[in-house]
């Protein structure tokens, strides 16, 4: 008995396009309509080297932030911020649940999870800022018409996400549960909650989160907060102000993100 | 007690998992359901308390049709069927005591489950059977703390809180060891025997059904092709019921089996005293 000559050489077969031919001509093809894309910008230089300027005197304003001369805009438009981050988020959350649990797929009937899925592919597919320039438009400036859009945003974040969580729960626990003759509701609190809480809780703190920085971003459109007073420092260009807005921002985003964190680490 | 007439069920994919199967299982009777997977034994028990709809063919136990039943019939009719699971199917995150009061939720309003607020002869009740189970000084823990065959006790007091009129029981030793599977056969039976519960058991370890069973029903490809008593149960039966494989091996005994069979039947005698 001879031994089989195997071959020494391998090399890892591919895996999306096997034709070698189509391989060359697409690798070529986007290179080049990368080339063309690039060649298409149209940079004006002298607007960037003023542009660069201005960009040095904000820098500086952020080396040498001014808190003192218009603290009480600046808490003000915090305070607002803050609340309107909280209110948001709890009546997001509240109004999330239910949806939520409509659209589990494996939860109710059809229709209610087609209407549950249509609820949060409208919220998903609106950006915060086209929402907020909407209701700005409906409730005059504001920071109402910022709660309104944070916590219809916050619909479409945990609504899905706690749908998908649903989905994939351990369905021979739920399954127990049915077995001894549970009502839907027990089934729900039984079964499903526990599996999905600590999730759900995870999830209400990084919106808690995400809202926050989303609140300073709908401010600039209106919306009140701590948004607007940027948008306003920067008009009357004041930098130095902003700068300290700016920071401020960070340090709260930095805080609420390890808070948060740490707060689902201890939970899990 | 309990009587299947005609049974049938046909999955959407167009799988015949049963066809026609009758069998009725008396007052007092610890049947074992063997078979090969897909045979039909999941589907078979699943069947009789509708967390699979049959297609055709009656449940009766008592005088009540189970097949043909509405919803809020159904779930009061459940609360007499407890179901006994292989992964054990506790409710992870709860602890031990809830796990055994959701036994007791086809019985109480939503406000008294959602508040924790059961009936003291609810609560009474699930303290003696962890007792029972062995299990009343982990009643506070939290499910996913206990062992494997801790929590099977718990899922045999979950089911008993029901006061169940037939206990189901889905492969019960599936994913437990050989020692912890006997003694948790041996719990089964005892409390079948001390209430005089009629029981259907999913098994697939044959030499477990033929221990402890006081009868066998054998399934293959949806029809019954076996059903007597265990000592009946030769050669030619598992042939029949399994194809011709090397069941053989199934039935190799140790020493710690012989050893577990004789303590099974010292226990049955003092049982049966």
């Amino acid at each position: 008995m001879s031994q089989p000559a195997y071959p020494t050489a391998w090399r890892r077969p591919p895996q999306i396009v096997k034709d070698r031919r189509w391989r060359l001509a697409l690798q070529i093809g986007i290179l080049a309509y990368l080339v063309l894309a690039i060649g298409s910008l149209e940079v004006n230089w002298e607007r960037v080297a003023i542009g660069l300027e201005r960009g040095q005197r904000f820098v500086m304003g952020f080396l040498q932030p001014d808190f003192a001369s218009r603290w009480s805009d600046i808490s003000r438009g915090l305070v607002e911020s803050l609340t309107m981050t909280l209110t948001s988020t709890v009546v997001g959350v509240l109004i999330s649940v239910p949806i939520g649990i409509g659209a589990a797929r494996n939860m109710v009937p059809r229709p209610i999870y087609l209407v549950c899925r249509g609820i949060i592919a409208v919220s998903r597919s609106l950006q915060e800022v086209i929402i907020a320039i909407f209701l700005v438009a409906m409730f005059g400036f504001g920071p109402f018409a910022g709660f309104l859009t944070l916590s219809f945003a916050t619909i479409g974040f945990l609504a899905k996400l706690l749908a998908d969580d649903i989905e994939e729960i351990d369905e021979t626990q739920a399954e127990a549960i049915r077995a001894t003759g549970a009502s839907w509701w027990q089934l729900v609190n039984y079964a499903v909650q526990p599996q999905v809480m600590p999730r759900l809780i995870g999830l209400s703190l990084y919106r808690l989160d995400i809202n926050f920085r989303e609140s300073a971003v709908i401010g600039i459109v209106g919306a009140g907060g701590i948004g607007a007073t940027l948008n306003t420092a920067i008009d009357r260009y004041e930098y130095d102000s902003a700068g300290a807005i700016l920071l401020i921002i960070i340090a709260i985003v930095m805080v609420a993100e390890y808070g948060s964190s740490y707060l689902r680490k201890f939970l899990q | 007690m309990l009587r299947i007439e005609k049974l049938s069920k046909t999955y959407r994919t167009g799988d015949k998992a049963l066809t026609e199967v009758s069998v009725a299982v008396p007052e007092g009777q610890i049947m074992g359901l063997i078979g090969p997977s897909g045979a039909g034994k999941s589907t078979l028990i699943r069947c009789i308390n509708r967390l699979v709809e049959p297609t055709a063919g009656k449940v009766m136990l008592g005088e009540v049709d189970l097949a043909r039943l509405g919803t809020g019939e159904l779930r009061r009719q459940r609360r007499r069927i407890g179901m006994i699971f292989q992964e054990y199917s506790l409710v992870e995150r709860l602890t031990v005591m809830e796990n055994v009061l959701s036994g007791r939720l086809g019985y109480v309003p939503f406000w008294r489950s959602w508040l924790r607020r059961f009936l003291p002869e609810d609560i009474e009740r699930a303290y003696r059977l962890l007792d029972r189970v062995g299990l009343v000084d982990q009643a506070d823990k939290r499910a996913d703390a206990l062992s494997g065959g801790q929590r099977q006790r718990v899922g045999i007091a979950r089911a008993l809180a029901q006061e169940p009129d037939l206990l189901l029981v889905d492969e019960p030793t599936a994913s437990l060891d050989p020692k912890t599977s006997r003694q948790i056969m041996r719990l089964l039976t005892e409390i079948c025997a001390e209430r005089g519960l009629p029981a259907i058991v999913n098994i697939h370890d044959v030499p477990l059904a033929q221990q402890f069973m006081q009868r066998i029903v054998g399934l293959r490809d949806g029809r019954i092709v076996f059903d007597d008593r265990p000592d009946v149960l030769g050669e030619s039966a598992l042939t029949t019921i399994y194809g011709a494989e090397d069941w053989q091996a199934m039935r190799q005994g140790d020493d710690e089996q012989a050893e577990a069979e004789a303590d099974a039947a010292r226990r049955m005698a003092v049982l049966a005293r």
